[in-house]
């Protein structure tokens, strides 16, 4: 069964996304970017990528967390790492993972 | 166009196992806050953006207006703006439909692979397409099969999973700190993102630190440029 009432606010939360995910194509598919936009935007990716993994790893559960006792913390440490070293990312994962596995074994 | 979709696949797949289990979560959440199987995978195939669906979830289940739902799903997505935009200087030549269909499965797991390949070689839509159908692949059968376990199952992120997502961008990350700007940029964007999740409400930590951190490497770009 459907709900009419749900399925109003799944097509609104689509309708709403997708928005955010073809407005500046939109905006910009005729006219192109202009060149001190480009600049700019060339950082983007380095700065959306920071700004998803350091509060993922720092505070992980909401609050400010800097101890040993933060497992994804201590991960991504061996993560950062193992991507310096390799630029893998089956490899970056592969060790990430088996080091969040380990400790959650052992539960430090 | 064929090799350039399987190598989209091909760079997507070890990724995947960062997607299945929020999809697993993601289905299971919808059937404990009391929708049916087929609204819970429905929303996947329709909206496709983990964040906002699991508050969009946590505030169906509270009985919050729908309004304030859609409002808070455009708040939670904003970031998707800043990505399009850094992907407009290289999709700007795709006839619009092509665009449309590319735009709609950019999530922050298919928008960081499609850069990456920008910085490796150049852009080109058939490793967007494959990067796109195989999560958006993913995302459906793992909320689907998340429906049908049910309670059933414990918490898959509760494994320690969800760190697989962190694990993968660092990998992404790397490489572009090589020049100086790029690790300032950085260093701005990780205090910034830290200050703000600990202070502002929401997911607002995101957009706010990828402003502030780009607009300011585009600044230090342009007085380098000056200074020449």
């Amino acid at each position: 069964m459907l709900h009419n009432e749900t399925l109003l606010v799944i097509a609104g939360m689509a309708a709403a996304t997708f928005f955010t995910r073809f407005a500046c194509l939109a905006l910009f598919s005729r006219s192109g970017v202009p060149g001190w936009m480009g600049r700019w935007l060339k950082h983007v990716p380095t700065a959306i990528l920071t700004a998803l993994i350091t509060p993922a790893l720092l505070l992980p559960r909401g609050s400010l967390d800097i101890s040993t006792g933060n497992h994804y913390l201590l991960a991504g440490c061996v993560a950062a790492a193992a991507a310096y070293k390799t630029r893998s990312v089956i490899a970056t994962m592969t060790l990430g993972l088996a080091v969040m596995f380990a400790l959650r074994w052992i539960n430090l | 166009m064929m090799v350039e979709f399987q190598s989209g696949v091909r760079d997507g797949l070890p990724v995947l196992v960062g997607v299945v289990p929020f999809g697993l979560a993601c289905g299971i959440m919808g059937i404990t806050v009391g929708m049916t199987p087929l609204e819970t995978v429905l929303m996947s195939v329709l909206v496709f953006a983990g964040a906002s669906q699991f508050v969009a979830m946590t505030m169906l289940g509270a009985g919050a207006a729908g309004g304030l739902i859609v409002l808070t799903t455009l708040l939670i997505n904003l970031r998707h703006l800043l990505m399009g935009a850094s992907l407009a200087p290289h999709m700007n030549r795709l006839p619009v439909p092509v665009q449309a269909l590319l735009a709609f499965g950019m999530v922050d797991e298919t928008y960081a692979l499609t850069m990456d390949r920008v910085r490796q070689n150049r852009y080109h839509p058939g490793y967007q397409l494959g990067c796109n159908l195989s999560f958006y692949l993913a995302w459906i059968a793992s909320t689907t099969v998340g429906v049908c376990l049910g309670e059933r199952i414990a918490d898959p992120l509760a494994w320690g999973l969800d760190f697989a997502m962190p694990a993968m961008f660092l990998a992404l990350l790397m490489p572009r700190l090589a020049d100086k700007t790029g690790a300032l940029v950085c260093a701005l964007a990780a205090v910034v993102s830290v200050a703000g999740a600990m202070y502002l409400p929401g997911k607002w930590y995101i957009i706010i630190a990828s402003l502030a951190a780009s607009v300011a490497g585009g600044l230090l770009e342009g007085e380098n440029n000056a200074a020449q």
